[in-house]
């Protein structure tokens, strides 16, 4: 392929290789300083290549190919090539990560403990993830958390945080300038930008957490705050997870296990302020 | 009138664990995991001393646990037929 | 990629292998759905770390292919058990079942099952009766698929969310060889559970009509692994070549056959019976590029070759003019 570029993120090794020179220009600059593949062996590799051949050129389209695809998955325009390569790193993990359970859910970190929130999309578990990470806490991942069956630890995944539409806002008002990607529009989720995460994160990507508190937060209520009971915790872990049922038994077990020793909250709140304070408040309550 | 005769694999198949309002069963040969609640594991459980009918295991279950016997057997029924349509028992 | 037909073949021959070589091995073996076969044949020996982290999660996935596939099994033999039919299940999913070598880190999609024709009609409803519903709803290609193809129409459970092909015989009536099914029914083999496999020959020779007779070669690569896997673990009985060759003729697959045995023996150096085998021909060399079209990221290259398979295939399994009429129809019913 004619354009590449290695990188690793948390535990995972990529190897991303492209037709088309703009996309792996953006993955450069806004993944620089990550650390490359362990021994240079990437883990799972991501192709970016014209749906047909003429499409190189000619109202270039990216279809997004890989050791794991989407045979019916619809190409993206080059102006979202980099959308199309974080796409393309997503795939590989939902259909092919073996050894850790994935879950769609965002993390931090503080003194070693893990929290991990999870939810529907647009519920703002990656805003939270990502304001939560600049105010103290280490910013752990926005999309995936990886569960390693056998030690119950939770690993790292910083990628770029994908915001979209008012969460692009927020975090231009928190952030450094230089931290952002171009503001891609009409994408299939409406506006994006992607956002790097902080140094500190990156530095510590490498560093795993005990889970410590999970919240499902629910974005535009009053705010308020209930417990929820372990099987309504496991039921929507497992609806959050795109590799429990491949995992088997091991996946049965790190899930049962972390549903039963991490306690549960669901937390509605009408603005990332009250969120970020419920959040601190019931991490104190926790006793962590 | 008896119903079907069903029976389940040895107790070594399945990995269960209790949770707060269900309790978890791991299927072993299917990979299934399946979140239920009474009588399930106890209908499994007292299939494991062989294939039975809804009224033997409700004989069964009356002889170790304390339940309303009315209706039991026809409660017992609807489960079994539940169960094999997941693979967890399949008749005998 | 040739490289990796050299791994399977021969393990030692990956020792060498840099950073850039593994990679490029691994996603190729991915592309050709042989990354757990590759993974076996590499278990135990002195691998990278990375890479034998790679090949370690290789075989978990396998196991899991492997259990999911034989509980589709058991599934489908528990919904056909009270009919009085013989249920024979092909390619992977009978490796795995018959504990054969080529089941060892097979890649294992939808079920396969052949039951004979006849059986159709009680077949059909027993499992719309256990869970399994059709996948599309359209009347002409339902027709089409009734009278033509060589499997109902296709079946995928409503809650397992997995597939199931009936087939009545091996190939699609439209093609141009046509396999002997009742013969193949009459010498398949029981297993423990009651379902059945077929006979080593006829095993080899599925694979053969597959390879050739039906598709393009897409998935040749790993198509022929499995051919050598079959032919090493049978082919030490003499018997067996003979049986095969006869076999190969009432089939009407001796030409086929004679090809398979070459390329397997070319690419994966199988040691197959030269008589068979026959002469080579120059268009092996052909396949053969056919097969290892695969480069380093995974990607098909030597695209002339490919498409001209593809025209090939479509050639062998329909006669020309129900090719077009078939074709016609399609477009006229697109969405406007």
């Amino acid at each position: 392929m004619r354009h590449r570029f290695d990188l690793r993120i948390g535990p995972v090794g990529f190897r991303i290789g492209s037709a088309w020179r703009a996309p792996i220009a953006a993955l450069g600059q806004l993944y620089r300083g990550y650390p490359k593949p362990v021994d240079g062996i990437a883990d799972f590799t991501v192709r970016l290549e014209p749906e047909t051949r003429w499409r190189r050129f000619v109202r270039p389209s990216v279809a997004i190919r890989g050791d794991f695809t989407l045979p019916d998955a619809a190409p993206l325009a080059l102006a979202h090539g980099l959308l199309a390569a974080e796409m393309g790193m997503n795939l590989q993990m939902a259909l092919g990560q073996r050894r850790y359970l994935i879950l769609h859910a965002s993390a931090v970190e503080r003194d070693g403990r893990a929290l991990l929130m999870t939810g529907h999309s647009g519920a703002g578990k990656s805003t939270l993830a990502a304001i939560l990470g600049e105010r103290g806490w280490r910013f752990m991942g926005d999309e995936f958390a990886l569960l390693d069956p056998a030690t119950g630890l939770l690993h790292a995944f910083p990628r770029l945080v994908s915001l979209k539409n008012q969460a692009i806002a927020a975090m231009e008002a928190e952030v450094a300038p230089d931290r952002f990607g171009p503001r891609l529009s009409g994408t299939p989720k409406g506006d994006i930008r992607h956002l790097r995460p902080n140094d500190a994160a990156i530095a510590a990507m490498s560093a795993p957490a005990r889970p410590a508190l999970i919240l499902f937060p629910r974005f535009g209520f009053e705010s308020a705050e209930r417990p929820m009971g372990e099987s309504e915790v496991f039921v929507r872990l497992t609806q959050a997870s795109t590799n429990y049922v491949a995992l088997g038994e091991p996946g049965f077990d790190a899930l049962g296990h972390l549903v039963k020793s991490v306690p549960a909250r669901a937390i509605d709140y009408p603005d990332t302020g009250s969120a970020v304070t419920m959040a601190e408040r019931l991490w104190r309550e926790a006793g962590l | 009138m008896a119903g079907p005769c069903y029976e389940a694999d040895a107790p070594g198949a399945r990995l269960h664990r209790s949770l707060d309002a269900l309790d978890l069963i791991y299927h072993r040969p299917s990979g299934m995991t399946h979140m239920v609640s009474e009588p399930v594991p106890q209908i499994l459980a007292a299939l494991a001393a062989g294939p039975a009918d809804a009224a033997k295991i409700a004989r069964r279950l009356a002889a170790t646990h304390d339940f309303d016997a009315n209706g039991a057997e026809d409660a017992i029924a609807a489960r079994l037929a539940e169960l094999e349509a997941v693979g967890l028992v399949r008749r005998a | 990629m040739k490289r990796l037909a050299d791994a399977l073949r021969d393990p030692a021959t990956a020792d060498g292998l840099d950073a850039e070589g593994w990679t490029g091995l691994i996603a190729a073996a991915r592309a050709e759905q042989l990354i757990g076969s590759l993974a076996f044949r590499l278990e135990g020996r002195s691998l990278p770390p990375r890479v034998e982290r790679i090949m370690e999660e290789a075989r978990t996935s396998a196991a899991q292919w492997r259990r999911s596939a034989l509980w589709e099994a058991e599934m489908a033999r528990r919904a056909l058990r009270d009919l009085d039919v013989p249920v024979v299940l092909m390619k992977g999913t009978a490796y795995a079942a018959a504990g054969l070598d080529a089941g060892v880190g097979r890649s294992i999609g939808d079920l396969d099952i052949m039951v004979p024709r006849e059986a159709l009609p009680e077949v059909e409803p027993a499992l719309l009766e256990a869970g399994w519903e059709w996948v599309k709803p359209d009347p002409y290609d339902d027709a089409y698929y009734r009278q033509w193809m060589h499997e109902l129409p296709p079946l995928i459970h409503r809650e397992r969310d997995r597939m199931i092909d009936v087939h009545h015989t091996i190939l699609p009536l439209t093609a141009r060889v046509t396999p002997d099914a009742a013969a193949m029914l009459a010498e398949s083999v029981a297993l423990p559970d009651g379902l059945r496999i077929l006979s080593p020959e006829d095993m080899v020779l599925h694979g053969v009509a597959h390879l050739f007779a039906d598709g393009d070669l897409a998935g040749g690569l790993r198509n022929l692994w499995d051919q050598d896997r079959l032919l090493r673990q049978f082919g030490a009985d003499k018997s067996f070549w003979v049986r095969l060759g006869a076999r190969a003729d009432l089939h009407g697959l001796g030409t086929h056959l004679a090809r398979a045995l070459r390329l397997a023996r070319r690419i994966y150096g199988t040691p197959v019976d030269r008589v068979i085998a026959g002469r080579g021909r120059l268009s092996d060399l052909w396949f053969a590029r056919r097969l290892t079209a695969r480069d380093g990221w995974g990607r098909e290259t030597r695209k002339l070759t490919v498409f001209a398979f593809y025209v090939r295939s479509h050639w062998l399994r329909m006669p020309p003019l129900m090719l077009a009429r078939h074709l016609w129809t399609k477009w006229r019913k697109r969405p406007a």
